[in-house]
């Protein structure tokens, strides 16, 4: 059976989910129950300092609902921890007595003067938490206030409170990033200048989910008014994926560690981060909304996949992805494919020929056969978009097929070729590079 | 209530009235807001949907749809009424799994369709709860149309007239509109004084007015009605029933199961409607189906379905024949009545087996004998043809071209009495629609 074991940089725990900071890691009971139900760590809810913060006394979320109210995307205005620093720090000093085993990493947001930093983490180091992440993700609430992002959004920043705590601790220190900006590649660099043992991401994507179409407030709804919240789970997904193998490929942050973040619903989705660089991850959404109980089906999904893929560990295929990830320029101009219509199938719903007809290439007939009806592809007008694919609500029915090289592309009237031609010897781009 | 069960003879109040309320209860419960959200979403939205063209009303099934999944379902409604404006009745009683069900993609992909007929009550439901009716009429046009028979096709027709702006007159010979809406759909598709309630917001739209109690042939002709009105329109369904060439046929306890299920649908109280002990239903389409089932729901211990020919024939579909079986009834195929036999009331009933050969259906010499207190003949309708001499019949049938135009000029027909048709709800309501578009611009030409 596949070992699952995860070491992040240095912080050892039976399995690389943990849980992120928020409302499921808010206190010890929570986090004594995440325990025995098998997240392999968690990172605390974020504390502060003393006089703690307060939260709304009215809803806190809203959501994006696909099919079925199945939860899609989660917004929060939800704050950092709204309990006294002592009770936290009494509280994780006990888990972590009781759970030597498990990963227990405490969040920390307080403002950016030095002493500050020192104080807390001196308070944490006591506790005898495994390590610390600074949170400049917050998007919300604590931003107003110059923390969370406002500090995840200035590089200088970011880089010089990852110091202080470098210096002031022998904890690692993980930089939680916010995706509130525009290149992560710039917040990630400067934590490694800080010193930062690793980066987390994302936080939350600020977000508007809904308005009230009765009385014109945003949701959630406080008393008639709504501010913007964080925007969480499958929906970001992408967002997420994209901002990890950012900065896995930079050869500035190259082999910075990264604990992935955003949208892991179940094991696959651990499994993709994990191949785009990521050492470990972190769940907040999922469990939210399904309970503890699914770290079960990410471990026994995670162990499956590698033992029939033949990964001994999660060595074995972290950030076996990112050579993979690279610009468009680079992209086989003669990777020519055409979509393929399986017809035995086909249910014949006629969403691909709607797709392709209303908007791509009109590159799929439909004839009346039979009583019934039958899409082909026009192997002249198809110019590979795949979003019949998309479309097509049955899996592997429609698929697309390399054209193989020697062979006539006809919608072009090109013999396709074996050899790897780009963007950037392609005639057409005015800047192209002779071809070697 | 103690033996009521086991009495003999055709008796009342077999069950209690808990019993009875269950059991004539909704077929097809409504879906509620989630429920229908669920179910709606499992519509894929197709192309030029097969669905539409099974519907024979053409309604966007896909359009409506969706417009409750986006939580419109009054929006849905509009969509549906434009095309059916008996959709409500029709979500209840259109046998689906051989329509727009059937041909639902869902079915080839898993075998499960998309509860189009369920989804199609919710959205008419929720509009029909407003009380208020979707459509108005255009101006006045001065024509006055009459027609002939308040069911489905007439009232369709009617409604469509009535919108283009003309004055409607409706004739029924019986004392209540609807047609078999009223008189003939099984109890449990149409609860709670359903086909009344449709009716009256169907009327609402104004400029139709119903004349019960007057019949063609009786008490107007239909020379009189082509001298008075513009039009004439002719939906009168078939007023009366094939005969039974079986000896003992007039035995008391010998009935046609229409009157039977009429009687029931105009019953106030259930429990006092009485019914046989063993009840033997002859016949092999709806009718038998209804007459069975609802017997059986009634209390009867034994009821039984004898068809003449097999399975495949029977023109209940496979979905009504489960249903009966699901209920209790014993469905018997390949048989033929010989005699009802019994002393001043019918007291069993005698078949033979058949079997089909290049002749046609022929007797195999096997009998056997179903002992029956009431004996329900459902062998088919067919059309009183004694008001409409003149007029082209396709057999049995008023022949009608596609606009439903019958061979007397200024005269059409459509639904149950007129060629072209399912003998169904909603085949009768797409002829008297398309008829009134005929009539519509046959008038403003
Ligand atoms: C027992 C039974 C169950 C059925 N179940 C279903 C079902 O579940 N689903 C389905 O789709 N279809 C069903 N049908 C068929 C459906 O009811 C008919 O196809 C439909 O009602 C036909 O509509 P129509 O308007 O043509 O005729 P009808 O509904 O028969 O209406 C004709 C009207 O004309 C009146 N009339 C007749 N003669 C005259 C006259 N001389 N003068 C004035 N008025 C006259 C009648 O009183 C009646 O009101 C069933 C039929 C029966 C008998
Ligand atoms: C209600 C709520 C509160 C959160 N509070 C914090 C917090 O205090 N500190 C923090 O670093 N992130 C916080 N987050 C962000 C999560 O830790 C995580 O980064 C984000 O939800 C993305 O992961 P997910 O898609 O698995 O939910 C919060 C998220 C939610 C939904
Ligand atoms: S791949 Fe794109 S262009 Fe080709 S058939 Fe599909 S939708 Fe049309």
């Amino acid at each position: 059976m596949a070992e699952i074991r995860s070491d992040f940089v240095g912080i050892k725990s039976p399995n690389p989910f943990w849980l992120a900071s928020a409302p499921p890691t808010d206190k010890e009971y929570n986090v004594r129950r995440a325990y025995q139900a098998g997240w392999g760590g968690v990172v605390w809810k974020t504390l502060g300092l003393d006089p703690h913060i307060v939260n709304v006394n009215g809803p806190r979320y809203g959501v994006v609902y696909g099919a079925d109210r199945r939860v899609l995307g989660l917004n929060n205005i939800e704050l950092i921890t709204d309990r006294p620093l002592q009770v936290n720090l009494d509280e994780i000093k006990a888990v972590k007595r009781d759970w030597p085993d498990r990963a227990l990493v405490v969040s920390l947001m307080v403002p950016c003067e030095e002493h500050c930093w020192t104080e807390i983490l001196a308070k944490v180091e006591d506790t005898g938490a495994d390590g610390i992440e600074l949170n400049f993700g917050c998007p919300h609430g604590m931003s107003e206030r110059g923390m969370g992002s406002a500090v995840g959004q200035v590089p200088d920043y970011i880089e010089m409170v990852t110091r202080w705590c470098k210096a002031a601790t022998r904890m690692p220190v993980i930089v939680k990033l916010t995706p509130n900006i525009t290149d992560i590649r710039y917040p990630a660099r400067a934590a490694k200048k800080g010193g930062a043992d690793a980066v987390s991401l994302i936080n939350t994507v600020s977000s508007i989910t809904s308005v009230n179409l009765d009385t014109f407030s945003p949701e959630p709804s406080i008393d008639g008014k709504g501010s913007h919240g964080g925007y969480c789970g499958p929906a970001v997904k992408p967002i997420a994926l994209n901002m990890v193998a950012d900065i896995a490929r930079d050869p500035e942050t190259a082999g910075l560690p990264i604990s992935g973040i955003g949208g892991v619903t179940t094991w696959r989705d651990a499994a993709e981060f994990m191949a785009l660089g990521a050492g470990n991850v972190q769940v907040c959404t999922a469990a939210m909304t399904y309970g503890f109980k699914v770290v079960q089906e990410m471990i026994s999904g995670l162990k499956l996949w590698m033992d029939d893929k033949g990964h001994a560990d999660l060595a074995a295929f972290t950030g076996r992805a990112v050579p993979n990830v690279t610009d468009w320029q680079y992209l086989n101009l003669n990777y020519v494919t055409k979509a393929r219509i399986d017809q035995s199938a086909c249910i014949q719903c006629g969403r691909c020929f709607a797709a392709c007809e209303d908007t791509s290439h009109q590159a799929i007939a439909m004839r009346v056969e039979g009583g019934g009806r039958v899409f082909e592809v026009i192997d002249a007008e198809c110019v590979a978009c795949n979003l019949c694919v998309n479309v097509c609500p049955v899996e592997n029915c429609i698929t697309m097929e390399r054209l193989p090289a020697g062979t006539v592309d006809p919608r072009t009237g090109r013999v396709v070729s074996d050899r790897h031609e780009d963007w950037r010897t392609h005639p057409n781009n005015p800047g192209r590079v002779a071809a070697e | 209530m103690d033996g009521a069960a086991h009495r003999p003879g055709i008796a009342a109040g077999r069950l209690g009235a808990a019993e009875i309320a269950e059991n004539f209860g909704d077929l097809h419960p409504p879906l509620d807001p989630h429920e229908a959200a669920v179910a709606a979403d499992r519509c894929y939205f197709c192309h030029d949907a097969p669905c539409i063209a099974a519907c024979p009303t053409g309604i966007d099934i896909p359009l409506f749809i969706r417009q409750i999944a986006t939580g419109q379902p009054r929006a849905a409604a509009q969509t549906i009424f434009e095309a059916n404006i008996l959709g409500g009745m029709c979500a209840r009683v259109c046998p689906t799994e051989t329509l727009c069900e059937e041909a639902c993609v869902r079915m080839t992909a898993e075998e499960r369709p998309v509860e189009i007929g369920r989804l199609q009550r919710y959205a008419t439901d929720a509009q029909m709860a407003t009380g208020r009716h979707p459509f108005t009429r255009a101006a006045p046009t001065g024509r006055r149309v009459a027609v002939v028979g308040a069911g489905p096709a007439g009232l369709a027709c009617a409604h469509r007239l009535a919108m283009h702006g003309h004055d409607v007159v409706v004739m029924d010979a019986r004392p209540k509109g609807g047609g078999l809406n009223e008189y003939g759909i099984a109890a449990y598709k149409t609860v709670d004084g359903f086909a009344q309630a449709e009716l009256d917001w169907l009327m609402a739209i104004g400029g139709i007015e119903l004349r019960a109690g007057v019949a063609l042939g009786r008490d107007v002709t239909l020379d009189g009605l082509a001298g008075e009105y513009d039009a004439v329109f002719l939906g009168m369904g078939l007023g009366a029933v094939n005969a039974l060439a079986c000896e003992g046929n007039d035995l008391p306890g010998v009935e046609d199961a229409v009157d039977f299920i009429a009687r029931l649908r105009q019953s106030g109280d259930l429990t006092a409607l009485p019914v046989g002990r063993r009840v033997v239903v002859i016949g092999g389409g709806m009718t038998a189906v209804d007459a069975a089932v609802q017997s059986k729901l009634l209390g009867a211990e034994e009821v039984t379905i004898v068809y003449r020919r097999g399975k495949p024939a029977m023109s209940a579909s496979l979905y009504e024949q489960d249903l009966a079986a699901s209920k209790g009834v014993r469905l018997i195929y390949n048989a033929r009545p010989l005699h009802v036999l019994g002393n001043g009331r019918a007291e069993a009933v005698e078949f033979e087996y058949t079997a089909d050969g290049p002749s046609g259906l022929h007797g195999t010499g096997e009998t056997f004998t179903l002992a029956a207190d009431q004996v329900f003949r459902a062998i088919g309708q067919t059309l009183v043809t004694g008001p409409l001499a003149g007029l082209d019949l396709d057999g049995r049938k008023i022949t009608v071209d596609a606009a439903g135009r019958t061979s007397r000029r200024g005269v059409w027909a459509g639904g149950d009495c007129a060629s072209g048709g399912a003998d169904l709800t909603v085949t009768a309501v797409a002829q008297g629609r398309d008829a009134a578009e005929s009539i519509h611009r046959a008038l403003m030409g």
